[in-house]
């Protein structure tokens, strides 16, 4: 769902720990370092890079920048070939009577089969392009705070992983204890009965 | 700091007390919310509330959607002993609303339709409208950090079980 969408989600997360110089340069860096790479001509399936929010089927943080006011925006896109099981299922069938035939056997073995299952999603990758999906970031560094806006579990967890490689910075998704925890009123004394707390019973 | 995972599940609990003590403010009194809340006018549930209940040996989910939805079920449902797991908020600021759906393991805010902005015309506009697009957002997310705010220290405090509890019930059962 984008920015600019009619109705959105937002995941929240702190982002933990500073970037030493050069702020936007270095974000920069990172975001070109790991802008999404196009595999529709390539024997892979999957993919996750960053994206210009602006632009995010041409990435080009060299002449785009992602800075709007106090924000970095930009886009984490994740590529992937849905391959229906039912053509897999087609070609490898096909895959399997011609191997058998050229060998005039008339069993493969498990190592085989796999290996012809493997032949044939790699061939089908090649001629499947893969189906887009964007999700837009507005990353606070001030604040270190920053806004997904995804909930998908997915597309959460490639972006705690392509961020942190990315920057070498953390992400903690804010959820109801991170929320406690990072509430900088608790006392020591507040955070030890947090600990300790167990549900309420409502009714007896 | 624990495992964020464990801490996941561990504490997903109070984001369930959290949404079931908003419902009750919201239908008893929601004063004391506005009074710390600035700018806002009003925080009413709007049209979809999602309860679980744990019974023997299975999770039983009720789910109420509509407009015109009673609340009775619901209500029944907090009785069995069921928590409010997601709920549907329609928020008022100024001469604005917001509506959006929190769930409340994760606290995570999905369905966020917020007011009007301007159309983007040309090239130019984008930028402009991502700027009102975030201030909007952020009027949802800091109302949301706000309440669980009040929330906790609330939960943390004596009051939570000598007066808030008791007046829970009570509404409950009402």
């Amino acid at each position: 769902m984008g920015l600019l969408s009619s109705s959105v989600s937002i995941t929240r997360y702190k982002v933990d720990g500073e970037i030493q110089d050069h702020l936007i340069e270095t974000i920069m860096e990172g975001l070109n370092k790991n802008s999404i790479t196009e595999i529709d001509n390539e024997p892979i399936e999957k993919t996750a890079g960053w994206a210009s929010f602006d632009n995010p089927y041409l990435p080009d943080f060299e002449t785009s920048s992602c800075v709007i006011g106090d924000h970095f925006v930009f886009s984490l896109r994740i590529d992937k070939k849905n391959i229906p099981a039912k053509i897999i299922k087609k070609y490898y069938t096909l895959e399997m009577a011609k191997k058998l035939t050229e060998s005039g056997r008339e069993h493969l073995s498990r190592n085989e089969k796999k290996e012809i299952k493997e032949h044939v999603i790699n061939v089908l990758s090649l001629r499947i392009p893969a189906t887009p999906n964007i999700y837009d970031i507005i990353w606070n560094y001030e604040e270190s705070s920053l806004w997904f806006l995804s909930n998908q579990k997915a597309a959460n967890e490639e972006l705690e992983t392509l961020f942190s490689k990315s920057f070498r910075l953390k992400l903690f998704r804010l959820f109801p204890y991170t929320m406690a925890e990072f509430n900088t009123g608790l006392t020591d004394k507040d955070r030890d009965i947090l600990s300790t707390i167990s549900p309420t019973k409502f009714m007896d | 700091m624990l495992d964020v995972s464990v801490a996941y599940d561990r504490y997903k609990f109070l984001g369930h007390e959290f949404l079931t003590w908003l419902w009750f403010i919201m239908d008893v009194d929601q004063t004391g919310i506005v009074k710390t809340n600035k700018d806002m006018v009003s925080l009413e549930m709007d049209n979809r509330i999602v309860l679980e209940n744990s019974l023997d040996d299975r999770i039983e989910n009720i789910r109420i959607k509509g407009d015109d939805a009673g609340l009775e079920e619901a209500k029944i449902s907090l009785q069995k002993g069921g928590v409010v797991t997601e709920l549907n908020f329609a928020f008022k600021s100024g001469d604005h609303e917001w509506k959006f759906n929190i769930k409340g393991e994760s606290l995570n805010i999905s369905s966020l339709k917020s007011p009007e902005t301007g159309k983007i015309e040309k090239n130019d506009d984008v930028e402009g409208a991502v700027l009102e697009k975030i201030y909007l957002y952020a009027k949802v997310v800091s109302l949301v950090e706000n309440l669980y705010n009040q929330f906790i220290y609330l939960r943390i405090s004596n009051k939570w079980d000598d007066d808030i509890v008791p007046r829970i019930k009570k509404w409950i059962k009402s």
